[in-house]
């Protein structure tokens, strides 16, 4: 990529109060550039809401909505129905969420809106907990990690649920696209992003956004980590359209979670417990199923 | 004031009030149904359908959701509109803080309907009256025709510059949605006068961006709280101005803030809202006539609340009864709480006796209204005014039974 400052054509301004290293800021600057400046922002409470408006500092350069935590889709749809009736309909509109609003609180009006079909796109920036309140379990967290409420003890190996298949709910959904993304191929987010936009209808982007507090990384390495995580075959980077198979990104040389995991606090326990192996042995056998679902592996 | 048309159409509640919204001429309906809201949304629908009202009709998957809808289509500039009743209106409560909040002139119908547990589907104020505080201008209609109108004048109200919040025009479940009535319809070419197009100060567009939905703290929350007062206050005088000015155009005024009907000699005086008040104009009626110094007051504007009007018109009185279709547990009605907090800086300060009726649609008839009376005048002779409020007309034979019985213990 060019080493010149796109500093000037943000519309996420620097000097927002993210966290070091946050991928979800990452995440939103990359979208943005996919999507330009004629387009509606609207954005459920979480990390990004926090991080980008407080009063008088905005960091956004777009009309910018933040409702509630779990009606940011339904919001979207009333936005999207007043541009269409005022013949403003060439405006976009882009939904952020993160997994707390998407997976849980706001799945509701997420497949409200999916049914809808509202001309729309809902990004999820998924960093697979909480982290806005001090890193809570939710349906996004991945089995086996340590949170606040799904914490590690004499008794519990950290979640003992499987993250939800969002993805798989938005395509039960007959939606026109659904992708997932991630950080660690840029190129990839903001193609999917302009891609998203041109087709008509509801949309879903699922991105990992690995979180350096709640995960326990150094703030340095988020990109790293975001990459491991689709390297492993754990978040799997694909796109789907409706009649088509998935098309995923291909993994040279899958490597084992093992890589993933031992660079995270929240799996820290894993290694440390000899219970761990047997869930060492099961995530490992997550990122399989996934390489057989989305045809992973390169021939 | 132009001569009243005398055109009146024979309709259902729920349509006279479908009827003023289309008039209105709102660009976004969100609704999610719920009994007794239904005939209303289903009336616009259809008028949408039929391509009557042009409008765009956001069918959703709850009262969440439609208060969401509407929450993002009057941010992107267009007026908007909902219904909802009793849960609904509960579900949709968080939606509504925040578009107080968001200074938001939506509109929307409250068909009254009791909460649950246990459920029922029939008609008190317990779901309106848990919305007074969010900054909601509240409007409670007597009959099909005030409905109608009011729709109309909610509009001009939320839009106000003063005022900028939502509006809530509170409708009697059943009584008022699905009763027949006759309706002077208004005519489209006067309301178009009445109420021009809106014309939002800002709205969401990529050429100006804003944020709104922004984070703030101890050095502003406050005064973010104490503008959306000072609006609820001027609202005072909106809807005052909105009534008066509904009148000479259309030549019926169904009270501003309230409305008195033979009270100024009246030693005892009956305040109310919503529907209830026609029974006790009725009863009233009766009452005087047998030489009864009685008379009413429909409160018709509850938020904000008309302290000033209220006292201005009931001073003299020696006993205020006031009927309250609510009840705030422990405590007693909001219209009396609020009516007894109005006089405690002002003199002379009538007695207060609080009365909660009418719960799930319980009859409030002639002879309830006229026990009402007995009890209030009773005061108004020297008997301690009763320190906790008076359940009108229980069921005492099912009280008792269950008392004999120990709560049906085996």
């Amino acid at each position: 990529m060019s080493a010149v400052s796109t500093t000037q054509f943000d519309l996420l301004a620097p000097g927002h109060r993210a966290c070091p290293g946050c991928g979800t800021a990452i995440v939103t600057r990359l979208v943005l550039m996919g999507a330009g400046r004629n387009v509606i922002v609207v954005t459920a409470t979480g990390c990004l809401e926090t991080f980008t408006s407080p009063y008088e500092e905005s960091a956004w350069n777009v009309p910018w909505i933040h409702p509630l935590f779990e009606n940011a889709p339904s919001v979207a749809s009333g936005v999207r129905a007043a541009l269409e009736m005022t013949g403003r309909g060439d405006t976009k509109v882009i939904i952020f969420g993160g997994d707390g609003s998407t997976f849980d609180i706001g799945l509701g009006a997420l497949s409200g809106f999916f049914e809808r079909g509202h001309d729309a796109l809902y990004v999820c920036y998924d960093n697979e907990a909480y982290m806005n309140t001090g890193v809570q379990r939710s349906s996004a967290t991945p089995e086996g990690a340590d949170t606040t409420t799904s914490p590690v003890g004499s008794c519990q190996l950290g979640k003992q649920r499987p993250k939800k298949n969002l993805p798989a709910i938005a395509i039960a959904h007959d939606l026109p696209y659904v992708a997932t993304a991630s950080i660690a191929y840029p190129r990839d987010l903001i193609n999917k992003v302009k891609k998203a936009l041109s087709i008509p209808g509801a949309k879903y982007l699922q991105v990992d956004a690995p979180c350096c507090i709640g995960w326990g990384f150094d703030p340095s390495q988020t990109v790293e980590v975001a990459r491991l995580a689709v390297e492993t075959g754990l978040f799997p980077v694909y796109e789907w359209e409706p009649g088509q198979p998935f098309k995923a990104r291909k993994l040279r040389q899958r490597r084992p979670v093992e890589d993933y995991l031992k660079v995270q606090r929240r799996f820290r326990h894993l290694f440390d417990r000899p219970e761990g192996k047997e869930e060492l042995a099961r995530i490992q056998a997550l990122a399989d199923a996934n390489a057989a679902k989305f045809g992973l592996d390169q021939a | 004031m132009q001569t009243p048309t005398l055109k009146r159409t024979f309709l259902e509640g729920s349509m006279a009030i479908a009827e003023a919204v289309k008039l209105a001429r709102p660009v976004v309906i969100s609704a999610y149904p719920i009994t007794p809201q239904t005939h209303i949304v289903e009336d616009l629908a259809k008028m949408v359908a039929d391509g009557e009202l042009n409008a765009r009709y956001i069918p959703v998957e709850s009262e969440f959701s439609a208060a969401s809808a509407i929450y993002g289509a009057s941010l992107t500039g267009v007026r908007a509109y909902t219904a909802s009743s009793s849960q609904g209106l509960l579900l949709m409560t968080e939606v509504l803080y925040n578009a107080a909040g968001t200074r938001l002139p939506i509109v929307l119908t409250g068909a009254n309907r009791t909460l649950s547990a246990p459920i029922s589907i029939l008609p008190d104020h317990q779901d309106t009256i848990s919305l007074r505080d969010p900054g909601i201008v509240q409007l409670y209609c007597e009959n099909a025709q005030e409905a109608h109108d009011t729709h109309i004048q909610a509009f001009r109200i939320a839009e106000d510059a003063d005022v900028l919040l939502p509006t809530m025009v509170c409708v009697d479940g059943w009584m008022l949605t699905h009763t027949f009535e006759p309706v002077a319809l208004c005519d489209q070419e006067m309301v178009d006068r009445y109420l021009p197009p809106y014309k939002p100060v800002h709205y969401a567009n990529p050429e100006k961006p804003m944020t709104w939905g922004f984070y703030v703290d101890d050095d502003l929350l406050m005064e973010f709280r104490y503008e959306v007062h000072l609006a609820m206050r001027r609202a005072l005088g909106v809807v005052e101005k909105a009534a008066d000015e509904f009148a000479a155009l259309f030549g019926r005024h169904h009270g501003g803030l309230i409305q008195t009907y033979r009270t100024e000699d009246a030693e005892v005086i009956i305040l109310a809202m919503g529907s209830v008040v026609g029974t006790i104009k009725d009863a009233v009626d009766g009452l005087r006539s047998e030489g009864h110094k009685v008379g009413v007051v429909k409160v018709r504007c509850y938020r904000p609340f008309p302290a000033q009007a209220i006292y201005e018109a009931v001073w003299h009185a020696k006993v205020l009864a006031v009927l309250d279709k609510n009840i705030s547990m422990g405590q007693e009605g909001a219209l009396a709480t609020d009516i007894k907090a109005a006089f405690y800086h002002r003199q002379p300060r009538p007695a207060v006796v609080g009365f909660v009726a009418g719960l799930a649609g319980r009859e409030v008839s002639l002879a309830s209204v006229e026990r009402v009376y007995r009890r209030a005048q009773a005061v108004a002779d020297g008997e301690e005014p009763p320190l906790d409020c008076l359940f009108l007309d229980l069921n005492q034979g099912y009280l008792d039974l269950k008392q004999a019985t120990k709560g049906g213990e085996a």
